[in-house]
């Protein structure tokens, strides 16, 4: 059985269909690029497996648990990064991430030392303790990632993360992307950036009005060819 | 065709597009109903002998605040349907319960007025009972702005159950204030009258059954009546919805 | 695995408070337009020493409760803003304690703002507030008005309207409390016998628990998406 498995999802704002009957099923491991022009569903797809938002039909399976029903269960074993940076801003790098320690019920001590690991690698060790509206949006992006990381989740929903990102932040994102690979977590990224998606992926997944019309491993891909695959596609 | 198997259509097309029978009986029914109340309240009830003709406007004035409760108690249910169950059909329910409670607490209220005038010898005075049926028919005033407000439908229908539900709590003030301020000049016609009540009556046998009567026909019949008409009119402009969105997707 | 309600209603507490503390913004705006509300009143009233202890409930309440939709629209614009309700969303804890959490936090800026409204009343109008009812009244109160304004704050802030709406959604609903308010310290200020104004607290006691379950409920329904 897949980690995540989708069964005729659908969701539709109004009579508005965004999501429509996607059938997908994504292994533990994998590491998949979602691509899709804006309003393709990208965000919708990420928020609903997230438990942010209800499916409007169809079912969701998460590591066995099925959404929205067993939603606690699941939201235990997701790491979110959302377009907004999801921080507080009067509150320093090193309080955010106890917060979120705290609302998931992380051990104080173990807690503090992976914060303080993730600070080192997204590269804000220096600033953890200045109070995050002194950050700027890349600096903020960054922390957000190390904030959804924070709980060790099995699978990492990783909307645009590149958003916001200058050259250096984008390559530590790739590194951390990678090393999460290696720690054997599951990510599920949307992104515009085809070479990002090449690089940091095992397959790649386009999205076009709320179906699935590519399906393909990166491995057969650089970001020319997916450029070109891309174009055709997707309509303007 | 492919958007109407996703959004399934609020109703079957065969129960929205002909007119029930059952309802236009009901209709007729209601109006024989409540023009033998008016015939009664006018003619068969007794004359008051202190207030005059004008206390025949109470039959009407007190049904109108029954019939409120009522189509305000079925958007509460409805409400709570629509959380439990996330059908639409519960808050277009709902809606139709607030609307035609909304309009039966305006005639409640307007009735109240055209009383007060001779009796009080005033429109409008600052009694509890007076303001908190005013604050009453402004929560739902609120209500109609809140659904206005929120474009997403699924929110909108999901706050304006919760908000229904809420909004009931003034419904039940208004009813128990003449029973918990004791400095109100308010009648209550069921139970005893506050001691500085002002225009309270006896009830005679005649005017006891033209109550009943009124209450009966105001607070099961007219509500019901309005409400299914009301919610009919509301599948109906869902469908048109649906129907629209089909035609845009292709 | 997941988070205990305490935990995790005292971890939304920490935070908020944390957070004012730093910024002072919910306590500062508050207060201020507290103040300024009590001086406007004292001009508009022309608060003589005969009517002042007839009105002076009046005005603490209307005062508590205006300031109190203030530090509510601000404290959900907080979350708002930087999307982070949605964090408190994704993370595996139950709704209520999000609920909860924001509520202690309004309840004791707005308890704060209260107490200080109630000491410039004192100075200002001579009239003693401060005795051990007093207290309680204004702590049952703030508590109701902080309830159903955390509930409803959470479902304005999802609509085009936002802050306008929170005093027109908030205001009738909050009448029972605010009359049942006003009488009890009325009477309580009037020196009036015990049993003139118990009932009064007891109304707004029960109101609080109604209105306090009513939130605990329907808040899961308001934040989810």
């Amino acid at each position: 059985m897949a980690l995540i498995e989708t069964e005729d999802l659908t969701k539709s704002f109004g009579y508005m269909p965004v999501i429509k009957r996607l059938t997908l099923g994504i292994e533990r491991g994998e590491a998949v690029a979602l691509l899709g022009a804006n309003g393709s569903g990208k965000s919708t797809l990420l928020r609903m497996l997230s438990s942010l938002s209800k499916p409007t039909s169809g079912s969701i399976r998460i590591g066995g648990w099925e959404l929205p029903r067993e939603a606690a269960a699941v939201r235990a074993q997701i790491g979110m990064v959302a377009h907004k940076p999801l921080l507080y801003d009067n509150l320093t790098a090193v309080e955010n991430l106890q917060f979120f320690g705290r609302l998931y019920n992380l051990d104080p001590a173990k807690s503090k030392q992976r914060g303080g690991l993730l600070l080192e690698q997204v590269g804000l060790a220096r600033r953890a303790n200045d109070l995050v509206r002194t950050f700027s949006r890349g600096m903020q992006q960054r922390l957000s990632i190390a904030r959804a990381m924070l709980h060790e989740p099995d699978i990492l929903l990783l909307d645009e993360p590149h958003t916001g990102l200058d050259q250096r932040g984008a390559a530590l994102l790739d590194d951390l992307i990678m090393g999460a690979r290696g720690e054997g977590r599951t990510i599920l990224m949307a992104t515009h950036e085809f070479d990002h998606a090449v690089q940091v992926s095992t397959r790649v997944l386009i999205l076009e009005r709320g179906s699935v019309v590519i399906d393909q491993p990166a491995a057969e891909m650089d970001a020319v060819r997916l450029a070109a695959i891309f174009a055709e596609q997707v309509s303007a | 065709m492919s958007a109407v198997t996703q959004a399934p259509l609020p109703v079957s097309s065969t129960s929205s597009q002909s007119r029930p029978a059952l309802l236009v009986i009901l209709t007729v029914i209601t109006a024989i109903l409540t023009v033998v109340g008016l015939l009664m309240l006018l003619f068969y009830a007794g004359l008051d002998v202190t207030q005059g003709d004008v206390q025949r406007i109470f039959y009407i004035h007190v049904s109108a605040f029954a019939g409120a409760s009522v189509a305000l108690g079925v958007s509460v249910v409805a409400g709570i349907m629509y959380l439990w169950k996330r059908n639409p059909k519960w808050d277009r329910l709902a809606l139709s319960g607030i609307e035609v409670g909304f309009a039966l607490a305006l005639t409640n209220l307007i009735t109240g007025m055209v009383w007060a005038r001779p009796i009080w010898n005033t429109w409008w005075t600052w009694d509890p009972r007076l303001t908190s049926a005013a604050i009453m028919i402004l929560t739902y005033a609120a209500y109609f702005m809140l659904r206005a407000g929120i474009e997403n439908p699924e929110t909108r229908r999901r706050l304006s159950s919760v908000y229904g539900i809420l909004a009931y709590t003034t419904v039940i003030v208004t009813f128990v204030i003449i029973r918990i301020r004791p400095d109100t000049i308010h009648p209550a016609v069921i139970g005893p009258s506050p001691q500085n009540a002002e225009g309270g009556f006896e009830l005679s046998s005649s005017m006891l059954a033209t109550m009943s009567f009124n209450m009966i026909v105001w607070s099961v019949f007219i509500p019901w009546v309005l409400i299914w008409w009301r919610l009919r009119i509301e599948n109906l402009s869902e469908r048109v919805n649906a129907l629209r969105a089909v035609v845009a997707e292709k | 695995m997941k988070t205990p309600f305490f935990a995790a209603m005292l971890a939304i507490f920490r935070k908020d408070t944390l957070a004012e503390s730093r910024s002072r913004e919910l306590i500062g705006a508050m207060g201020l337009f507290a103040l300024l509300d009590v001086l406007i009143f004292s001009f508009a009233l022309e608060l003589n020493r005969e009517a002042r202890i007839e009105s002076v409930s009046g005005v603490l309440w209307v005062t508590i409760v205006f300031a109190s939709i203030l530090g509510l629209n601000r404290s959900m614009a907080m979350e708002r803003d930087q999307g982070n309700l949605d964090v408190l969303l994704l993370a595996p804890l139950p709704r209520s304690a999000i609920f909860a959490g924001k509520l202690l936090g309004n309840f004791l800026f707005t308890a704060l703002v209260g107490l200080a409204v109630a000491f410039v009343i004192t100075i200002l109008f001579n009239v003693p507030l401060f005795n051990g009812w007093m207290l309680i009244a204004l702590l049952l109160g703030t508590a109701g008005f902080t309830i159903i304004g955390t509930l409803l704050a959470a479902m304005t802030a999802q609509t085009r309207a936002r802050e306008t709406l929170l005093p027109i959604v908030m205001l009738p609903v909050a009448v029972p409390l605010l009359l049942a308010a006003v009488r009890g310290t009325t009477y309580i200020l009037n020196g009036a016998a015990q049993d003139e104004w118990l009932p009064w607290l007891s109304i707004l006691t029960v109101l609080n628990i109604i209105f306090l379950v009513l939130g605990v409920v329907l808040f899961e329904f308001v934040v989810e998406e």
